[in-house]
């Protein structure tokens, strides 16, 4: 666990000097508000309509496959690292077949994404 | 069901958008990022052409063309200087349509470097664009030598050009179209085959051969579509019939076949250079007659005769007699027509330019329909809409 | 480390009262600092110089030359205009947001250099689990730029930002599969680990393992390239269509953390695939012996120099494409990623699998 320690104080300290460019940006340029300025930028015009307005995201869906297979691809990570080992001691064919009847079951999932059409963009 | 329970989003792409290449505007509703609906807007760069026209005098209206389409400037110099001589009915001296038919091509092949070049820059390939625009530096050059300017040329004179070519120029214009066909190569090579490019551009702002010619589409965006029209054969002038070269057509209407016919037809540009340059006369570059071309420096200066054909020149203005013409040129990107009414004055009743993005840009709405920001895009690229000339 | 931590501790009589723990620690964070301040930072300059350099060449131009001899301080001019350069925050705006998108930008993007080796010494912390840990820490860089393109209240920025979470989602599961493969044959996450079941030869790189790994490698690479937005999958800030995408709105210093972000990826992708595929910073074991007897320095200078080149041929390579290809669409860079890269991946492990169990395995033990 120590060497997490370290992170979460580089995060920090990653912040702290974030922090400081911007400060020191802030404090050396200039400071100049005006309504043109800071208006949003939408090619010269006024911008149209809010953009915080509802739009339809098209890839909703997209998002929801990436958390199902993202968590599938997860799972598949420790299997991956004891499996070197799994074949030393032999049983790599029990550790296959478990494996790889779940990425079949992953596939055929993919395979019925694709059927549906879920990752058209349209 | 989206549509039921969504708002399409609006968007402004223009006036100051970095894929309009100028100031034109299209309001779009977006569907995600689906064009449902476009809306073309147009006149952001409107400088009044026409009606400046009528207050200038003959003369003074060849510098506004520069501005049409600046892309190829020397060709709207042309294009309105045929126009008025056809209502003067002269003829303008030999080597005069040479040079003529010479910096046309010349300013066609730039319009299309330009054309392509950017294309290929809203899709994400810059470097396409480079290599584009060495070879129309040096084409600037060659016009910088030729009038002085670059960009706004004000070259043409009603009855021939300004001056002659400078010396030694069939060696920079070959030297010029050398560079030309390695760059296209270069080009070529990069794109003709390239699976993202061909992705981008194949079936995408696809239109008929039937819708085309209903718009009123001439030019490369025409031709893409299957149509073999070119003023340069359907109504020759400037012995463009007797010149060899071919019109590069297209099959499908889509954004790759216009920028594939606009590469073609630089090609074949260069082999109408090569031919005016072999077949140019000697002669004189400008009419002889006295009520339309200035006399010469010397003789301005050296007498009486000549100081006051100046001074009635440039004081009254050429008069060409009361009627009315149309006459078109095959610009870089399709039909330049110029519509002039003469009153028998010093300056026009009317001019009226047919500017041939006009068409094109109006079917512009109805090619981005259902399709993507990324293939509005490049459909734009494709059009090649000037706003120069589109606004006037 | 634990031969500076013993050293220290050796040397400096006021060390010897606390933890040796704690003297870790410090040291930890001590390197990683280092590590950002005088690798990371610098570095995502001068890739920003060279790429322009080179992009230039690709162009037959010539590129900035101005600032110092061949333009080489052009970066740091750059740096320091942005840093005099009006922090503008428009007023439409969701301030609290829009200020903190570009930290959690630049925070996530040097959190993950914690785990680029640079030799076998040299790293900041290696981590059991180093691999996922950077596959983790990168995707804060997205939460930053959705944030971004959110905050911005600007429709570019927020069709930007949706665009490069999509893309960056979405690719995330072909560099997962493809890692696996990886994982599947060194046997652990750690970066260290990996890199040591590589050898000094191309032969006992895990790119030329199996006929699969340079299938690995490329859908890896193209999945970074898409998760590091760089062309042909720079969608996300395309200029032509999103004006500049998520970054729209963004000036000053808050702008430049976002290409700060962008060049420093240029690194890490070229580092990750270096340390997966291209055998790390392995030397022959005859460098290494010899490289010993001269002292521990040189032998991670060594090491460190092995590790670069190789990075840096892979980012040259990235410039290269970014100036040679256009760019995809939306909806052709989603297809690319789930009907072709994915299933890839699928097959890549699946097929080392079988490959590892009823081919290889045999010919393997009997050699070992």
């Amino acid at each position: 666990m120590n060497s997490y320690i370290p992170l979460l104080l580089l995060f920090l300290f990653g912040m702290i000097l974030a922090g400081a460019f911007l400060a020191l940006s802030h404090l050396l340029g200039p400071r100049r508000k005006s309504k043109d300025k800071n208006a949003s930028y939408e090619c010269g015009l006024e911008p149209s309509g809010n953009p915080h307005d509802r739009f339809s995201v098209k890839f909703y869906l997209v998002a929801m496959l990436f958390i199902l297979f993202d968590v599938e691809v997860v799972f598949l990570y420790p299997w991956a690292v004891q499996f070197k080992e799994a074949i030393q001691s032999g049983m790599g064919s029990f550790f296959f077949s478990e494996m790889i009847l779940f990425m079949v079951i992953l596939f055929v999932g993919l395979l019925y994404v694709y059927g549906r059409k879920a990752i058209e963009w349209e | 069901m989206s549509e039921n329970l969504v708002e399409p989003m609006q968007l402004n792409i223009g006036p100051a958008h970095p894929a309009t290449h100028g100031a034109l505007r299209f309001h779009v509703d977006l569907d995600g990022e689906t064009i449902k609906k476009s809306r073309t807007e147009i006149g952001y760069l409107h400088r009044a052409f026409e009606k400046h026209s009528e207050i200038s005098t003959w003369s003074q209206i060849i510098p506004y063309t520069d501005r049409l389409n600046y892309c190829s400037s020397l060709m709207n110099n042309v294009g309105y200087c045929k126009a008025v001589e056809e209502l003067l009915q002269i003829q303008i001296p030999e080597r005069a349509i040479f040079i003529r038919v010479i910096v046309s091509e010349l300013a066609r092949i730039m319009d299309h470097l330009i054309c392509v070049g950017t294309a290929a820059v809203d899709l994400g390939a810059l470097t396409n664009f480079w290599y584009f625009f060495n070879v129309r530096e040096q084409i600037y050059d060659f016009t910088e030598k030729l009038c002085g300017a670059r960009l706004t040329t004000n070259y043409t004179r009603i009855g021939g050009v300004m001056r002659d070519l400078s010396p030694g120029f069939q060696d920079g214009i070959k030297k010029v179209l050398k560079d030309l066909d390695k760059a296209i190569a270069q080009v070529v090579g990069l794109l003709e085959r390239n699976r993202i490019f061909m992705d981008r551009t194949q079936g995408v702002g696809t239109i008929s051969k039937e819708d085309a010619i209903a718009y009123g589409f001439t030019g490369p965006c025409l031709r893409a579509t299957g149509v073999p029209h070119d003023l340069r054969r359907a109504q020759p002038y400037y012995h463009y019939d007797e010149f060899d070269f071919e019109i590069p057509v297209g099959t499908m209407g889509d954004a790759y076949d216009r920028l594939m016919v606009r590469v073609e037809e630089m090609r074949q540009s260069s082999k109408i250079v090569e031919q005016a340059l072999s077949r140019i006369p000697d002669g004189p570059i400008i009419s002889s007659d006295a009520r339309i071309a200035l006399p010469p420096k010397e003789k301005v200066y050296g007498s009486i005769e000549g100081l006051m054909n100046h001074f009635m020149l440039l004081t009254d203005g050429i008069k060409p007699p009361k009627g009315q013409v149309y006459s078109a040129t095959e610009a870089a990107n399709g039909e330049l027509g110029f519509y002039i009414i003469s009153d028998g004055g010093a300056r026009p009743y009317r001019i009226h330019c047919r500017p041939p993005c006009f068409p094109i840009a109006s079917a512009f709405d109805k090619m981005v329909e259902n399709s993507m920001i990324a293939d509005a895009v490049a459909i734009l690229g494709g059009l090649n809409i000037v706003v120069g000339e589109l606004d006037r | 480390m634990e031969k500076i931590v013993s050293y220290l501790v050796g040397h400096c009589e006021k060390l010897q009262h606390l933890p040796e723990d704690f003297i870790y620690l410090a040291l930890q964070v001590v390197a990683g600092l280092l590590v950002l301040m005088l690798f990371v930072a610098p570095f995502a300059g001068i890739i920003s110089f060279v790429e322009r350099r080179i992009a230039a060449r690709v162009m037959d131009r010539v590129g900035p030359n101005r600032v110092g001899p061949q333009g080489i301080f052009q970066w740091l001019a750059d740096g320091v205009k942005s840093l005099l350069k009006e922090d503008i925050i428009p007023a439409q705006a969701d301030s609290v947001l829009f200020r903190l998108a570009p930290y959690l930008v630049f925070v996530g993007m040097f959190a993950a250099f914690v785990v680029v080796p640079f030799s076998s010494g040299l790293i900041v912390a290696d981590l059991n689990i180093g691999i996922f840990y950077l596959i983790a820490v990168t995707s804060i860089v997205v939460v930053g730029i959705m944030m971004s393109g959110w905050a911005s209240n600007n429709k570019y920025s927020l069709l930007g930002g949706m665009r490069s979470a999509a893309q960056i989602v979405s690719y995330e599961i072909p560099a997962g599969l493809s890692i696996l493969a990886v994982v599947i044959l060194s046997g652990s996450l750690s970066i260290q680990s990996i890199i040591k079941a590589q050898g000094a030869y191309p032969w006992q790189w895990f790119l030329f393992q199996n006929p699969l790994m340079p299938i690995a490698f490329i859908s890896l690479f193209i999945a970074s390239l898409a998760e590091g937005n760089r062309t042909p999958f720079d969608i996300p800030e395309a200029e032509s269509e999103l004006v500049s995408g998520y970054s729209t709105e963004y000036s000053g210093m808050r702008f430049v953390f976002f290409y700060f972000e962008e060049w420093a990826n240029l690194y890490l992708i070229a580092a990750v695939s270096t340390a997966l595929f291209l055998g790390g910073w392995n030397l022959p074991s005859a460098v290494v012996s010899w490289a010993q007897t001269k002292g521990d320095v040189l032998l991670h200078l060594l090491q460190f120099l092995t590790f670069f080149i190789k990075a840096m041929v892979m980012v040259f390579i990235i410039i290269q494409l970014r100036w040679t290809l256009p760019r995809v669409r939306v909806d052709q860079l989603m297809a690319l990623c789930w009907k072709y890269l994915t299933p890839i991946g699928f097959v890549v492990s699946l097929g080392w699998q079988l490959g590892w169990l009823y081919f290889l395995r045999e010919c393997l033990w009997s050699v070992m």
